[in-house]
């Protein structure tokens, strides 16, 4: 593999497929050595294998997230691990559209995924995991994730820089000796803040240590008007049409919670 | 004073200490300014059992937690606000990560509040508080919680809203007919009264400890944990996988348990990092249930 040192990183696509494309082009256009994908590529969107022909056209290389091990090994829910009663009752709904939707070889496809990647670029070592390197389903939020703890799954992983997603929010916190973690956000929707565009990462080492959170804005009147036809439930659609997050908001911390509006 | 917990002699499994992600702090030992009948370690004005640590007690165990990587910082009592020195150490551990404080409610100053509200504005971390009510009216709370602890308990509600909190209000399942639906639907409307529109719930189970035993039964002796049920079981879910709580008598394996002579595991952190054996029937009770203790933001799936 010849040396990388720029990279286009996507957290959790559900289904969006729409916002997937524009992402591709996007990177595309402003020049990157590889995709990546770190999961989750169905939930809460429509047409769940309209996600695998892009990835596969493009050399989107993917890992798994919870979704993908529940979709791909048939198990019955998604793993998020949502208890409030309401939360539960959409993330269920979602799950069971998406595994109906996907069929017998994508499903497959997911399920032979790795659940981690290490890659190269430039100087740094980079470790891609969904969650934290050390549990796929580990909600890492800027404002519940001390620094020491950072440096502790860095030591342990031995890894310059660890990639995620999963909590739907980028951040990026500088670690000692030049380390960093960085959550990539996530193109399935937008990141409870009132703006309709969703988030991707770029990522880069020239020689230093660079990243580059990229809003992108895709055709999300489009994707409602189709989360409408497949009859999805309304309130994910105002997500995408608002931009404001309306369920799973249980396992949001306090401060991440506040900038929301629900 | 209470007695004791004792152990049981059956062979119980060992649960190691996966990693240190979250630390406690017993920041009000024993003593609280109410007298539930469900408190699993009975706490009082007078139970004096554990004492209030002090902020530089806390200052050395946060220094102790970086090089062990902890995550989060959690405190409880007693009620911690009874400590004078409350404000301080959560302004102190706010600069080391996020915290949550497990509180009554019931006895807020506002020029506390408003501190606070400074310290996590300063901060890149959230201060998480957890107020227990244990019924949406205040018949059914203050039969367990006491008398006029409901309103007392919703007025700190409000001061935690005034100060933009959104508190997270844990419930403990205080009837074995509760349905967790309906509380859930009465807190909701009861909060949203108080000005709480989007209200964040938290239901647990009590533990057959303490005060507990009179108000409703202890553990029976098959209520425990054997080395079989761990075979297949997520250890992840028991709050000694990953924890460990301070007190002002040393550090003990988990909150639950302080009052077990055999679950104090030494004076520094450094020395209570041992594997411990599940010899009491309370584990019983993370067993069937799993992170009674953590915030829905840590991703440990409740069971
Ligand atoms: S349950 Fe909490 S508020 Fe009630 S007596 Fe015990 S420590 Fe105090
Ligand atoms: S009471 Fe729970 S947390 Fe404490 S030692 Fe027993 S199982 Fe572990
Ligand atoms: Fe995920």
């Amino acid at each position: 593999m010849p040396e990388m040192e720029r990279i286009a990183v996507f957290g959790g696509i559900y289904n969006n497929y729409l916002a997937l494309d524009a992402a591709i082009q996007d990177a595309r256009q402003r020049g990157v050595d590889a995709l990546y994908c770190l999961g989750d590529l169905g939930a809460f969107g429509p047409h769940p294998d309209r996600v695998f022909p892009l990835l596969r056209e493009h050399a989107v290389q993917c890992i798994q997230g919870n979704y993908d091990i529940s979709i791909g090994n048939d198990l019955s829910d998604c793993q998020c691990g949502y208890t409030d009663p309401r939360d539960n009752y959409f993330a269920r709904l979602s799950y069971q559209y998406t595994y109906q939707h996907t069929n017998s070889a994508n499903r497959d496809w997911m399920k032979d995924l790795p659940g981690q990647r290490r890659r190269q670029l430039g100087r740094y070592r980079v470790l891609m995991c969904h969650g934290s390197p050390r549990r796929m389903n580990e909600f890492l939020w800027e404002s519940t994730t001390s620094t020491h703890f950072l440096e502790h799954l860095a030591d342990a992983h031995q890894a310059d820089v660890i990639l995620g997603t999963h909590t739907g929010i980028k951040w990026h916190r500088q670690l000692s000796g030049d380390r960093h973690f960085v959550n990539v956000g996530v193109l399935g929707r937008p990141e409870n803040d009132g703006r309709t565009n969703v988030w991707y990462a770029i990522v880069e080492a020239r020689p230093e240590f660079r990243v580059e959170f990229i809003p992108l804005a895709y055709d999300h009147p489009a994707l409602a008007a189709e989360m409408r036809s497949e009859r999805l439930p309304d309130e994910f659609v105002e997500t995408v049409l608002t931009g404001w997050w309306t369920t799973c908001l249980e396992v949001l911390p306090a401060r991440e919670r506040r900038r929301g509006k629900w | 004073m209470s007695i004791p917990l004792p152990i049981l002699d059956a062979p119980v499994p060992s649960v190691s200490l996966a990693h240190l992600d979250d630390l406690w702090f017993q920041v009000s030992g024993t003593v609280c300014n109410l007298t539930c009948h469900h408190c699993f370690i009975s706490c009082s004005p007078h139970n004096h059992t554990f004492g209030f640590l002090d902020v530089e007690t806390v200052r050395r165990a946060l220094e102790e937690s970086v090089p062990l990587g902890v995550k989060e910082y959690y405190f409880t009592g007693g009620e911690p606000f009874l400590n004078r020195e409350m404000v301080p150490i959560l302004e102190w551990t706010l600069r080391y990560g996020p915290a949550s404080i497990l509180t009554n409610g019931t006895v807020f100053k506002d020029e506390w509040l408003e501190r606070l509200r400074r310290a996590e504005d300063a901060s890149l971390y959230s201060l998480e508080f957890r107020v227990s009510i244990d019924g949406f009216t205040a018949e059914d709370n203050d039969a367990v919680r006491g008398s006029g602890t409901f309103d007392r308990a919703m007025r700190g509600v409000r001061q935690l809203l005034a100060h933009g909190f959104l508190p997270i209000i844990t419930v403990a399942r205080t009837r074995d007919d509760a349905d967790d639906v309906a509380l859930v639907k009465g807190f909701a409307r009861v909060l949203k009264a108080q000005g709480y529109d989007r209200p964040r719930l938290k239901i647990l189970p009590t533990l057959r400890l303490g005060a507990e035993v009179d108000r409703q039964r202890g553990y029976r002796d098959e209520e425990r944990v054997s080395p079989e049920m761990l075979e297949d079981f997520d250890q992840g879910l028991l709050i000694c996988n990953h924890s460990r709580v301070v007190t002002d008598r040393g550090v003990y394996v988990c909150p639950i348990l302080i009052e077990a002579a055999d679950a104090r595991l030494g004076a520094t952190l450094a020395e209570s990092l041992t594997p411990y054996p599940l010899r009491h029937h309370a584990c019983f009770t993370c067993y069937q249930y799993g992170t009674i203790c953590s915030n829905a933001s840590s991703g440990r799936r409740d069971a």
